[in-house]
C-alpha cells in the first residue's frame, strides 16, 4: 500500500512535474504581487500567448514526424512584413506602395498564408523527395526567406496601419482580444486535423516509424509536403497577427522564435525523437514559457538571469518527459 | 570447486503493471548448453537481461564458481566474464565489423604522450575473430551493408573475442540460414570443450534436440523446472512451455487451390546482386512457399514486388490483366498486402497504440464527408481483429511496442486483414514467436487459404515451409532455382538441392 502511494507521487513528478513548478511558482507571484493575478494582467499573457501558439502548433506537426522548423522564425518576419505593406494608411507619409488602396485585411492575411505555404511546400519538397534532414532544409529556407524579405522591404520598417488591422488586438470579443480567439480557433483546427483525419494519423505514424509508414501504404512524401507547408502558413498567420499587436513590422521581427516555439512543444510533450505529442502538449508549453517569463519580471528578476531559468525549465522539463518512455527498465 | 559454472537464485522482476519473474533459477554447468525456454513472454529475455546487467531485479542472487556477484551493469558482465549475443541486434551500421566488434574496448597504442586507437591491431584481430567463427568477410566493411546473418555472427565473434565463461545466446539462429546455423553449432561445440558455459534461447525443437545438455523450462515469468536435453522428448517439452499439449503443429487444410490470381514475369532488380529474371505464378487458395537460404533475394524480391524496391524489368498480372506497382499505394490498390520481414524495422509503430498500428492502412476506407475519420467504425474493426485473433493486450489504447512479439505480429496480420487483400505476401511470419502464437498464425493463413485467398509466405524454417506449403519455389543467389509441386517432392533434401545451386 505504502509503496503504491509512494509510485503514483513518483509518476505524478514525472508527468506533471513541470505543470506542478509553474502552479506554485504562479501562485506565489499571485501573492507576493499585487498586479500579477488580475485580469487585465491575464489577458494579457493570453494575448501575448496566442502568436506563439500559433508558431508552436505549426512546428508541433514537424515535430511529430520526427523533424524541426528553424524557417519559422524569419517567416513570421516576411509574413508581417507582407501584410505591413499590403495594410498601410492611405495618408501615410512613408507607404511602401504610395498610392494603393489598403487591401482587404482578409484577402490580405490569405495572400500572406499562401505565399508562406508556398514556400513551405519548397522546404517539404526538398525534405520529402530530395531526402535533406530537416534540419539543414529549414535551415536553408530560414536564410533564403530573410534574403528575400530584406530585398523586399529594402530592410525598412513598416507602420502607420489601417486601424481594421490593428483593432485585432485592440478589439475585444467576450472580454478577450481578437488575436485570443483567433489563436483558440487554430487550436480546435489543429486538434481536428491532428485527431480527426487521416492526415493526423499519417503524420503521427510517420513520426512513429517512417519506413513502416511506406510499407502500410501511407503517402509519406505528400503528408510531409502538407506538413511544413501547412505549419509555414501558421507561421505567416503568427506573424500577420504580431504585427497588427504591435502596429508595425520589420525584417528583424521573428528571429529565435522558431527556438521558443521548439522548447514550448518539448517542454509540453512532444517528443523530439516523433510520433509523440498532442495540441494539449504545445498549450501547456506555451503557458508555461509565457506564464514563467511574467513571473519572473513581476518577481523583479535580472532580464538577463530570466534566460537561466527558461534554460533550467527546459532541462528539467525535457528530463522529466523522456523519463515517461525511458525508466520502463 | 562449485559444480555450477553460474547459479541464479530466487530472481524476481516486476515492470509497472506485471510480474516478469518470480522466483526463477537457472543453474549452469561449466562445458554445456543449457537450454532455457519458454513461450514468448515467459521470461526469458528478461531473466538473462538481468543476469547481463541491462535490467535490474528486485530480488535475487547471482553466483559465479560459488561467490556471490552483483551485477550493475553489461561493463560488469564482461568483466566477469560473462557475454552476451542479443535477440535484437544492437550495431552501430554506419562503422565498420572491427569497430562494432571493439566497441567500448579499442585497443589503443602511444604516440609520444598521446594515447591513441591502434587500428593495424584492431583489424588484425577482427579478422582473427571473424576466421575463429569461420566467416570470412572484411573487418573493413561497414556492419550497415552485411545481411542480418552477418550481422549476427559479428556479435558471436564479439562474444568469442571476449574469452568469457559464460555465454548468453538470445535466439541467435532465428535469422540464420542453415549453414550459418551448423557454423554457430561447431562454435558452441569448440566452446564447450573449452569448458565455457552456454545458455540457449531458441524456439526451434531440432536444434535443442541437437545442441543442448540441460534444458530448463519456464512458463509465464516462474521456473518450471531443469530436465537433461536427453531425456525430454519434443512434445513433453511444448507440454510444459505451454501448460498444454499441443497435438498438431502444422493444422491440416482442406481447400483446394484454384485459378491463378498473380504472374509475375522477369522481374529483375536495379541492383546486379539482387534478383534476377525471376518469373512466377500464384494461385487462389493456395499458400505458396519461398524456400532458399539467407540472402536468397526471397525478401529482396516480394518486396520488389510490392514497390519498396526498384526494378529495371518484369511484369506484374492481377487474374490476367497488367498491372503497374511503383509504390505500396499502388500494390495496395492492387489487392496485395505485405506482412515485412523486420518487424521492428518496418512493421509496428512502437510509440503508437495498437488502433493506430491497424488503423493505418485501412483510413482511406473509413471517411466521413471524404476527410473525417469515422472512429467509431475503426474501432469496431479493431475491436473485431482483437477478438478474432485472439491479440493478448489490456485494451487497444495500448502502445504495440508493450505487447509480446506474437501479439505484435498479430496486430500487424489484423491491419492487413482490416485491409481485405487478395494475396498476402507473409515474410518470415513466425520468427521470433512462441509455439502457441505460431499456430495460430498457421491457423489464420489456412482460414484466409479457405477463403480463397492467395498467400505467399517467405520462410527459413524448414519445417514450416514444407508443412505450411502448397506449393514451393526455391530460390538462390537471386534466382529461381526450382518448384515443387506434388507434396512427394516437398522434402528437406529437395529444397536444400535447389537452394544451394549457385
Amino acid at each position: 500500500m505504502n509503496k503504491l502511494k509512494k509510485m503514483s507521487f513518483k509518476d505524478i513528478m514525472i508527468n506533471y512535474g513541470v505543470i506542478i513548478i509553474m502552479v506554485i511558482l504562479i501562485v506565489y507571484t499571485g501573492l507576493t504581487s499585487k498586479n500579477f493575478l488580475t485580469p487585465n494582467n491575464l489577458t494579457n499573457i493570453l494575448a501575448s500567448m496566442s502568436s506563439r501558439l500559433v508558431i508552436a502548433l505549426g512546428i508541433a506537426g514537424c515535430i511529430i514526424t520526427g523533424g524541426c522548423d528553424l524557417s519559422a522564425g524569419r517567416m513570421i518576419g516576411f509574413g508581417a512584413c507582407i501584410a505591413g505593406t499590403l495594410l498601410q494608411k492611405m495618408d501615410y507619409s512613408n507607404k511602401f506602395y504610395p498610392g494603393m488602396e489598403p487591401m482587404n485585411i482578409f484577402l490580405a492575411l490569405l495572400i500572406v498564408m499562401l505565399i508562406c505555404a508556398a514556400f513551405g511546400c519548397v522546404t517539404g519538397f526538398f525534405i520529402a523527395y530530395l531526402s535533406v534532414p530537416p534540419f539543414i532544409s529549414t535551415m536553408a529556407m530560414m536564410e533564403i526567406v530573410y534574403g528575400i524579405n530584406s530585398i523586399y522591404t529594402n530592410a525598412s520598417p513598416l507602420g502607420g496601419y489601417v486601424s481594421e488591422y490593428t483593432n485585432l488586438a485592440t478589439n475585444k470579443l467576450l472580454g478577450m482580444s481578437y488575436l485570443i480567439w483567433i489563436a483558440i480557433l487554430i487550436a480546435v483546427l489543429t486538434w481536428f486535423i491532428f485527431n480527426m483525419t487521416r492526415h493526423g494519423k499519417y503524420m503521427y505514424a510517420i513520426g512513429g516509424n517512417a519506413q513502416a509508414a511506406e510499407v502500410a501504404g501511407v503517402p509519406v512524401k505528400k503528408t510531409l509536403v502538407i506538413i511544413y507547408a501547412k505549419a509555414a502558413a501558421m507561421y505567416g498567420l503568427a506573424g500577420f497577427m504580431m504585427g497588427a499587436k504591435a502596429g508595425g513590422a520589420s525584417v528583424g521581427l521573428g528571429l529565435g522564435y522558431e527556438m521558443e516555439a521548439i522548447a514550448a512543444c518539448t517542454i509540453g510533450g512532444v517528443s523530439v525523437s516523433g510520433g509523440r505529442g498532442k495540441v494539449s502538449s504545445a498549450i501547456i508549453g506555451v503557458a508555461v514559457f509565457e506564464f514563467l517569463k511574467t513571473a519572473l519580471q513581476f518577481l523583479g528578476v535580472n532580464a538577463f538571469a530570466q534566460y537561466i531559468a527558461l534554460g533550467v525549465i527546459i532541462f528539467i522539463a525535457i528530463s522529466l518527459d523522456i523519463r515517461k518512455y525511458v525508466a520502463r527498465k | 570447486m562449485a559444480d555450477y559454472k553460474l547459479e541464479l537464485k530466487g530472481i524476481c522482476k516486476s515492470f509497472p503493471g506485471v510480474k516478469a519473474l518470480d522466483n526463477v533459477q537457472l543453474s549452469l554447468r561449466p562445458g554445456t548448453v543449457h537450454a532455457l525456454m519458454g513461450e514468448n513472454g515467459a521470461g526469458k529475455s528478461t531473466l538473462m537481461k538481468c543476469l547481463f546487467g541491462i535490467y535490474k531485479m528486485d530480488a535475487g542472487e547471482i553466483y559465479m564458481d560459488g561467490e556471490k556477484i552483483t551485477v550493475n551493469n553489461p561493463d560488469e558482465a564482461m568483466k566477469y566474464g560473462i557475454a552476451m549475443v542479443h535477440q535484437e541486434l544492437q550495431p552501430v551500421p554506419a562503422r565498420t565489423v572491427a569497430e562494432n566488434l571493439y566497441l567500448g574496448r579499442f585497443p589503443t597504442k602511444k604516440i609520444g604522450p598521446l594515447q591513441v586507437i591502434d587500428h593495424k591491431k584492431m583489424y588484425e584481430d577482427t579478422a582473427y575473430w571473424l576466421k575463429e567463427v569461420k566467416m570470412d568477410f572484411d573487418p573493413h566493411a561497414l556492419l550497415g551493408d552485411l545481411s542480418i546473418g552477418q550481422m549476427q555472427s559479428v556479435e558471436i565473434a564479439k562474444a568469442v573475442s571476449h574469452n568469457a565463461k559464460v555465454v548468453i545466446f538470445d535466439e541467435p539462429t532465428s535469422s540464420l540460414s542453415d549453414n550459418e546455423v551448423e557454423a554457430l553449432f561447431r562454435i558452441m561445440n569448440d566452446l564447450r570443450d573449452k569448458g565455457v558455459a552456454m545458455v540457449y534461447i531458441s524456439h526451434k525443437m531440432d536444434e535443442i534436440k541437437r545442441i543442448a545438455d540441460d534444458i530448463t523450462i519456464m512458463r509465464d515469468g516462474t521456473y518450471i523446472g531443469t530436465w537433461p536435453a536427453a531425456e525430454m522428448t519434443t512434445d513433453q517439452i511444448i507440454a510444459k512451455m505451454v501448460g498444454r499439449e499441443l497435438t498438431n503443429v502444422y493444422p491440416e487444410r482442406k481447400n483446394k487451390p484454384g485459378e491463378v490470381i498473380l504472374e509475375v514475369e522477369d522481374f529483375t532488380s536495379i541492383h546486379e546482386k539482387s534478383f534476377q529474371h525471376v518469373s512466377f505464378n500464384l494461385r487462389k487458395g493456395e499458400i505458396l512457399g519461398f524456400g532458399g537460404l539467407v540472402g536468397a533475394q526471397r525478401t529482396e524480391l516480394l518486396e520488389g514486388l510490392f514497390g519498396i524496391r526498384h526494378i529495371v524489368s518484369g511484369t506484374v498480372k492481377i487474374n490476367g490483366k497488367e498491372v503497374t506497382i511503383k509504390k505500396p499505394a499502388d500494390a495496395m490498390k492492387a489487392g496485395i498486402g505485405l506482412i515485412t520481414e523486420d518487424r521492428r524495422g518496418n512493421g509496428i509503430f512502437g510509440c503508437l497504440s495498437i488502433k493506430d498500428n491497424v488503423g493505418v492502412s485501412i483510413y482511406n476506407k473509413y471517411l466521413q464527408a471524404g476527410f473525417v475519420l469515422n472512429h467509431k467504425k475503426i474501432n469496431q474493426v479493431v475491436d473485431e481483429s482483437i477478438d478474432k485473433l485472439r491479440i493478448k493486450t489490456p485494451s487497444m489504447q495500448e502502445h504495440i511496442q508493450n505487447l509480446s512479439g506474437g501479439n505484435q505480429q498479430k496486430v500487424i496480420v489484423a491491419r492487413w486483414l482490416a485491409n481485405d487483400p487478395d494475396i498476402l505476401i507473409m515474410d518470415e511470419p513466425t520468427r521470433g514467436i512462441d509455439v502457441g502464437a505460431k499456430h495460430e498464425i498457421y491457423e489464420i493463413m489456412n482460414d484466409l487459404a479457405a477463403q480463397g485467398k492467395a498467400i505467399i509466405m517467405i520462410s527459413s524454417e524448414m519445417a514450416e515451409l514444407l508443412g505450411m506449403s502448397d506449393r514451393l519455389y526455391v530460390m538462390c543467389d537471386g534466382k529461381m532455382r526450382g518448384e515443387l509441386t506434388e507434396t512427394k517432392e516437398m522434402t528437406q533434401e529437395n529444397v536444400m538441392h535447389y537452394a544451394t545451386q549457385f
